[in-house]
Parts: C-alpha cells; structure tokens; sequence
C-alpha cells in the first residue's frame, strides 16, 4: 500500500516536465507535494494515475507497476483531479452510484452513502451538482475519490475553494484518511502541509529540491535565522556582510527616512549586539530590530526562487 | 461499459435528447411520407416505403451528429474525460459505452415507423401486397447506415472540445461517406476508377441492401466502417499519451 516513483522523466515537446524525480509515499501517511505552478506536480498525479505515460521511470501503485497493469493499478487509487471535473447534470447520488459502478462495487448505493457520510453530503444527496456551492462540489470531488474504498488517495488541490470551515472540517477528513490510506495531496496552502502532512516533496522546475519530513525541513532551514533591521540611512551591504556570521543582506523595505534590511545569520552566534555595535560605529540610528522564525512559506520560497 | 451505456441512456432521456431526435425524425419522414402532395404515399398508388427509406439516410446525416456531438467533446470541455480515463475502464469500455447508448437511441427514432410499415400492409390492394423482403432489407441497412454515421459521429465528437465543431464536422464526414465517393466517381479524371469509387461509400451498400438482397461484401463493409472510425475514436483517446 504504497506509491514508489522512480528516475520517473517527462518530455512535453522539448520541455523536460520531470527531471528524474524519485520519491516514496507510505501507508498511513500524507505526502504533500508542493512547487510553484509549472514545477510538475500535476504531471506527476496525471502518470501515477495513468492518464498520461512517463517517458521513462517506473512507478509501483502498492507493488503494482501502472504501465504493466494499468487497469489493475487504477483499481486501486482514487484521484481527485485539478480544478474537480465533474458533472453539473447529474444527482449527487446518482453519480457517486455511476463511479461506484465503474469500480464494480457490490452494493452501489450503500457504497455512495457511505462516502456522502464520510464527505458530510447526505442532506444535498438529492441536489444536482452543478446547483452547488464550490465548497460542497469539492466535496463530491472528494466523495468520488473515495468510491471503492481505494488503499491510495492522490488529491490535487482538495481545500481549493473551501471557506475556513468547510477546510477545517476536509482537513480533518484527510487527517483521518491518512491514518489507514496512502494520500498524495498537492496543495499551495504551507499551513495546510505543516497541518497535514508527514512528509513533504518540493518540486521545482520538474527537479526534488527536498524530500523529507516536515519537521527535518524546518530543523536544516532554522539553522539560519533572519533579522528584519531598519535603518535611518541607507547602508553599505558589502560592510554588513563582512561582520561575522552574517550570510546575507538585502534592502527589502524604504519609505521616508527608514531602510528596512533582511539580514540572514548562521545560527551559532546571536548578531544583534553586532547590528547595534554596527549602527553606531557608522552613525545610524536603529530605529528596528526583530527577529523572525522560518516558517515553510519561506523555505518553499528559498528553494524554488531560484 | 455498462456503466457509461447506462449513464449515457438515462442522460439522453433526462435531457429528453433521445425524445427530441425521435420526434424530429418522425416528423419529418412523417410529413415527406404522408402530408407533402409530391411525395406523399397516399397520392402515389403503390404500396411502398421506398420513399421513406431513400430520406431517412438524409435526415440522419443532421441527427445522428446531432446526438453524437457531445459525447466525447463534453467531457473534454468539462474535464470529466480525466475522471473517467483515470477509472478502472478500458479506453473500449468508454467508447462503446457511448456508442450503443447511440444505437439505443437510433433503434428508439426507428422502431415507430413500423407503424408506417403496418399501415402499407393494411392500405395495399389485395391486403398486404408489398415487398416484405425490400423493407426489411431497408430497415436492416438502414440500421447499419445509423450505425455507421454513429461511429463518425462519435469519432468527430472526440477531436475537439467544441460540441459545434463535433457536430459540423460529423455531419460533414457521414455525408462525404454516404454520397461523396459518388460524386467524386462522376468526375471524368477517376472515370477509371469509378466501380471501385462508388463501391467505397455507404450509398452504393446501403441501396444493395434495400432491395432485399443480404450480401456479406455489404454486411462486412457496414462493419468495417463502423469498426474503423471507433478504432479512429481510441487513437485520439490515446493520442494524450503521445
């Protein structure tokens, strides 16, 4: 009950989508994959699912190779595709009865009824989906991902579209879910993966830049810490960066007489006493000094602005 | 497969397609057969459907695109086309899914004008005095002339997401099959190869069929051309994966 991608390469034309991408999603754990629009991760969701074939590579959907037995492997993922296709002239339960269907369930409607239970859908099962909200149509989404009872989940994009209720209550669906399933999630939303996930994949340009858990990610980025320090007067950033520890400086802030500095240190020495050492020894005022915590949304950023 | 010819057949009804096609064509055979003077078998005096089923193939050149044009380009437009290929379903499942919940379709707008049949037999002088074996004939080759254009149809459906450009085109294509190789035998560059030319288009085996004559050459070409354009239908379903 596993995903294993490996060396998988992708050729739109003569763009290379994915660059040899290797990773290994586990049961009972939420993968959240994440990159800058264009970095892959569709494409990536699109082959493991077997819409589209890689142009070399191997994937393995719980032991089962998706190119060998494609049909075989299907069986056993649900997938919630980007921007939630669906049918806006169909019932509710009449289309979670046609997916159930399509997977040979035994007893349909006890199968559609109990993803409606799971998704929160059994008062709107009688309304046509396309007289629904967006919120409750990613619930359908969901809610057909989950027909058959599959070992792999692959979501693209689940919360989009979501108010903050409805995303708590999806969230914790997916939370549950991931307990006894193997999920794939994507997703632009870093408090959902620092919420969600076990394990993080970052895509850019169709490269891994990370593949780790959570908590490893932020432990290697924390190692350097940021400084927001705003200044009276401009500053030379060459003379910043020769104190010690520091990494780098750039002006991220002017407005009237303040210059506002982000300035990146190593973790084993505090440098604010430096900075106001600093500040004196050239004439300036320190009119701020605050120090931020690196949270996801800037590790995402520093890995894939490049 | 079931489940799409299912899911196909009740969305046809709920959207009272199936209805709406069966009422056009009734109505229109209807009035060419009974109402209008020129044709009317009322005013002709003999007892036979030969008029109906020289215009059924016409009428269904528009209606059988008509029904087709969004099966395929519908789901593309929608993005369902990735729900469905990303199922435990064959690419076949899928097509011929779609394509007998046609056939239901057709065989639905055909089934009432046996009535046309039972009034011939009932007005002919002495009672029942019509050529049974040329209107079977013609119900069976017009049946598989439906089936025909249906595979067209379905096959024009899957090239874009456009439901005008499925249908326009669909209609285009039964026609250039139906009467085309035809017109193109009568142009005195391929006055050589005119047999060969008119034995290419369905006109040539439709109207063999219609006099009652069961021929396999007409029976295997009516197959091969359905057969053809469904399989022309799964290369632009894998065409994603080239």
């Amino acid at each position: 009950m596993s995903i294993v991608v490996q060396d998988l390469v992708k050729f739109y034309g003569k763009h290379k989508a994915l660059d040899s991408i290797s990773f290994t999603a586990e049961k009972g754990k939420i993968l959240g994959f994440l990159g800058p629009n264009g970095a892959g991760k569709s494409t990536t969701m699109k082959i493991i699912t077997g819409y589209l074939p890689s142009n070399s590579g191997k994937i393995l959907v719980s032991g089962v190779n998706i190119e060998e037995d494609s049909l075989k492997a299907r069986s056993l993922i649900g997938y919630l595709p980007e921007n939630n296709p669906l049918y806006p002239d169909m019932y509710i339960q009449e289309f979670l009865g046609f997916i159930a269907e399509i997977y040979k369930v035994k007893n349909k409607n006890n199968s559609a009824q109990r993803v409606m239970e799971e998704t929160g859908l059994m008062g709107m099962r009688n309304k046509k989906i396309g007289q629904l909200s967006k919120g409750y149509k990613q619930r359908v989404g969901l809610a057909q991902a989950l027909i058959g009872n599959p070992e792999i989940l692959i979501l693209d994009e689940p919360t989009s579209g979501l108010d903050p209720n409805q995303l708590n209550e999806i969230r914790q669906l997916i939370l549950s879910l991931g307990k006894e399933k193997t999920v794939l999630l994507s997703t632009h939303i870093m408090q959902e993966v620092q919420f969600l996930c076990d394990q993080v994949v970052i895509l850019n340009k169709g490269k891994i830049v990370a593949n780790d858990s959570v908590s490893s990610i932020m432990k290697d980025f924390s190692s350097r810490i940021e400084y927001l320090v705003e200044f009276n007067l401009e500053i030379d950033l060459d003379e910043i960066k020769r104190l010690e520890n520091v990494l780098d400086v750039k002006l991220v802030g002017k407005s009237g007489d303040s210059f506002t500095y982000s300035i990146l240190s190593s973790q084993e020495e505090e440098i604010r006493e430096k900075l106001f050492d600093f500040a004196v020894k050239k004439n300036r005022i320190l009119l701020g000094l605050k120090k931020t915590d690196t949270d996801l949304t800037e590790i995402f950023q520093s890995l894939t602005q490049s | 497969m079931l489940a799409i010819f299912k899911r196909e057949i009740f969305t046809n009804l709920g959207t009272l397609t199936g209805l709406v096609v069966s009422i056009l064509f009734l109505t229109i055979t209807g009035l060419f057969l009974w109402v209008f003077p020129e044709s009317s078998l009322l005013e002709g005096g003999y007892a036979s459907l030969q008029g109906f089923f020289d215009l059924a193939p016409w009428t269904f050149l528009f209606l059988i695109p008509a029904t087709t044009m969004r099966l395929f380009s519908e789901e593309k437009r929608n993005g369902t086309l990735e729900i469905l290929l990303t199922k435990p379903l064959r690419d076949w499942d899928l097509i011929l899914g779609k394509y007998f919940s046609v056939l239901v379709l057709l065989l639905i707008a055909l089934i009432p004008t046996l009535f046309y049949y039972y009034t011939l037999v009932e007005l002919g002088f002495p009672r029942g005095n019509i050529d049974h074996g040329a209107v079977w004939g013609s119900y069976l080759g017009l049946f598989l002339l439906g089936c025909s254009f249906s595979s067209i149809g379905l096959f024009c459906s899957s090239l874009s997401s456009s439901q005008i450009i499925g249908f326009l085109s669909g209609a285009a294509l039964c026609f250039l099959c139906f009467t085309g190789f035809d017109s193109i035998s009568k142009i005195p560059l391929f006055s050589y190869w005119d047999s060969s030319l008119i034995n290419l288009g369905i006109q040539a085996h439709y109207e063999s069929i219609s006099r009652g004559v069961l021929d396999t050459r007409d029976l295997l070409y009516f197959i091969s051309i359905s057969t053809l354009f469904l399989y022309f239908t799964k290369l632009i379903l894998e065409s994603r994966k080239w």
